[in-house]
């Protein structure tokens, strides 16, 4: 069975975001980059899934710039067997739209029977390229999901998540896109060697024009990002506890509309 | 000239600073008060192959350089660790280091899988009580009795030994000769057998949970085909792996003085005296700078002599002033970490005390600060030997 992950590399999550000169994308410069956590959930259930059969491909697949290799490089120390980077100047400002189109045209040249991504990335939180990619494939696609197991035969996955007070139970037939929520799975942590074999596994570079696609304006664009204000300073009730008391459920009650 | 890592090593740093951040500062404190070895962390690094990171790959490793394994201590320092994390994972690098340098094939082939594997923990016997620096005065002797030999005598300082399952040991195999001191010692890779050596602890500064000890060899025997290189050439042998040695021992304070610098750092935005936070004063603020640019700078000549072993380059003055300055650095930021965090610097609760502690060895051992001088003073700059 072939599998392939989509993923993203994100600012780590420790980065303190600073919001870029022309106000529209966040500063760059000093960020660690990682693949997006949810996404490692993906690769992790990929490489399960294969290990579990026996055999089988997991592809990882990357769209972003030079600096997306690392990403990809990573999941290839955990175990993908090769990888994909879709990288173009048409893609520099791809919004979610024109990354499940190009996403699209990698499976469908690719063809693979299962796609796992992560439920959203964790830097901009946009939680759409599962379902839009679905879509343009017209393929099923089972978001969130915390339990999967796909039937003997390859023909099917069943899929699991959960809703309030328990699990709702899937089944899709493949091929079929599922996206991973936290719980899933526990992500390995790549091992010497799998890095050592990392260096010799493929990482293809894709251009748009190799997927018969031209550069279109993005759909979504940005139009400002702020920071949150700042968040007004404390309050130290004084007084006796008793009056502290009464002042303090007060002004829950009547300031901070808490209680 | 290229001071960047490969595609290779910023992967291996990444990835061993995201095992190595997976335990937290707390699992670090709670093992300096139990004293508990600190399994779950080195099993940790067993099962992602770290172990054997310079074990040849015919025998189960990674056949990397000193350069990947400076690599890797450094981010377990960085990631706060302290001496607590990165003695028990350089035990898997340094004392193999002469077995694959000098063992025969037949003694990798017994030893190297088991200690790649990280089946196997080691110590290392060279310190004597009677001895001190001069090793050359070593009394541990063994005799030969047909093909096997029967070892006697005292050792201080051994790490490890609480949990060893095999030693690393230099003894006297022949009278020593004034005119040739360092020859007659003879070097051995031999299990640790706890019914022929005593293991007597000893109480420390820091570092509670990986031992120390004195240990008493009492009618060892060890099979000649435990040799490692050959009989009366052991201090030699051990010789080329000091440099690796010590350029670990220096990556490894760097390491610890970037945790402590972190912390303050960190501490200083957030500590609010007099009105402002105290990383306003230049007092504070400086020398935390002036303590990160002498881990750098000691961080560089640290990295030159790892590249320079591995390129089978000469490295001895390198590898000595690496662990000079960085023990130095490294304290100092240690120290500067403590006096940023006032009286909290003293609590246990924000970890650089510990680190403090941890780093103050690194003046001492490998090697003391005076021998590297003495070593510099000697060989770099020709001068009369002073002792
Ligand atoms: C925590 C810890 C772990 C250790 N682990 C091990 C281990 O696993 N295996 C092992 O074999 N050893 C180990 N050691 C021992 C360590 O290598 C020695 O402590 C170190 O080499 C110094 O030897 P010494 O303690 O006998 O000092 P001494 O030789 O007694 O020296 C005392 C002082 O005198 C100075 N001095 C001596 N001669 C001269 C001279 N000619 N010129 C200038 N100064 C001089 C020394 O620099 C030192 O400051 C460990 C030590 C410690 C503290």
């Amino acid at each position: 069975m072939k599998i392939l992950v989509a993923i993203k590399q994100v600012p780590d999550t420790a980065t303190q975001v600073k919001i870029g000169a022309g106000g529209k994308a966040i500063d760059t410069a000093g960020i660690t980059w990682i693949v997006s956590p949810y996404d490692e959930f993906a690769v992790e259930e990929a490489l399960r899934v294969k290990e579990k059969r026996g055999q089988g491909e997991v592809v990882a697949v990357c769209l972003g710039p030079d600096r997306a290799k690392e990403a990809l490089r990573s999941c290839l120390a955990m175990g993908c067997d090769r990888a994909i980077h879709l990288n173009d100047p048409a893609w520099t400002a791809a919004d979610t739209l024109t990354t499940a189109r190009a996403l699209a045209a990698v499976i469908k040249q690719e063809q693979p029977q299962l796609v796992l991504c992560g439920r959203q990335a964790i830097d901009d939180d946009m939680g759409a390229v599962t379902a839009q990619l679905s879509e343009v494939l017209g393929w099923p696609c089972a978001a969130w999901i915390m339990e999967e197991s796909v039937d003997a035969d390859g023909k099917n996955v069943r899929a699991a998540r959960q809703v309030e007070g328990g699990l709702e139970v899937f089944d899709l037939p493949l091929p079929a896109v599922i996206s991973a929520q936290k719980g899933l799975n526990e992500p390995r942590y790549p091992t010497l060697k799998g890095i050592m074999g990392a260096k010799k596994k493929e990482i293809k570079d894709v251009k748009a024009s190799d997927l018969g696609l031209g550069a279109e304006p993005p759909q979504l664009s940005v139009v400002a990002l702020e920071a949150l204000p700042p968040r007004p300073p404390g309050r130290v009730i004084q007084g006796d506890v008793a009056t502290a008391v009464k002042e303090l459920v007060r002004a829950l009650r009547e300031e901070a509309k808490a209680i | 000239m290229d001071f960047a890592l490969t595609e290779q090593q910023e992967l291996i740093r990444k990835e061993v600073a995201t095992l190595a951040r997976s335990f937290s500062a707390d699992y670090w404190l709670e093992k300096d008060r139990s004293g508990e070895y600190p399994w779950e962390f080195v099993k940790a690094f067993a099962a992602g192959g770290w172990l054997g990171v310079v074990i040849p790959e015919e025998y189960g490793g990674s056949g990397l350089g000193v350069t990947e394994a400076a690599i890797l201590l450094h981010e377990i320092c960085v990631a706060g660790a302290g001496t607590t994390g990165a003695s028990p994972i350089h035990f898997y690098v340094f004392p193999p280091m002469p077995v694959v340098k000098h063992g025969s094939p037949a003694l990798k082939e017994r030893y190297l899988p088991a200690i790649a594997r990280g089946d196997s923990v080691m110590s290392f016997g060279v310190t004597e009580p009677n001895a001190g620096t001069d090793t050359s005065r070593i009394e541990t002797r063994a005799e030969r009795l047909g093909d096997r030999f029967v070892v006697n005598g005292r050792k201080v300082w051994n790490t490890n030994a609480r949990q060893a399952t095999h030693i690393l040991l230099l003894a006297r195999t022949a009278p020593r000769d004034p005119a040739k001191p360092f020859a007659g010692l003879t070097l051995f890779f031999t299990p640790f057998d706890r019914t022929k050596i005593t293991v007597r602890e000893i109480e420390k500064m820091g570092r509670r949970a990986v031992d120390s000890n004195e240990i008493f060899i009492d009618g060892l025997e060890i099979p000649a085909t435990d040799i490692v290189g050959e009989v009366g050439r052991g201090f030699y042998h051990l010789l080329d792996s000091l440099n690796p040695e010590r350029v670990l021992t220096a990556i490894e304070a760097v390491g610890i003085g970037r945790a402590a610098i972190e912390r303050a750092s960190q501490y200083a935005k957030e500590r609010v005296v007099f009105g402002r936070p105290i990383g306003q004063n230049q007092a504070i603020a400086h020398p935390l700078a002036q303590a990160w640019a002498k881990l750098e700078a000691a961080e560089l000549i640290t990295m030159k002599a790892a590249w320079l072993f591995d390129h089978g380059r000469p490295c001895g003055a390198e590898a000595n002033t690496a662990k000079l300055l960085a023990a130095d650095a490294g304290f100092e930021a240690c120290d500067v970490a403590v006096q940023t965090h006032g009286g909290y610097g003293y609590a246990k609760e924000f970890h650089v005390e510990r680190l403090f502690r941890e780093v103050r060895l690194y003046k001492i051992a490998p090697v003391s600060q005076q021998m590297v001088l003495n070593y510099l003073s000697e060989h770099v700059l020709g001068l009369p030997k002073s002792y």
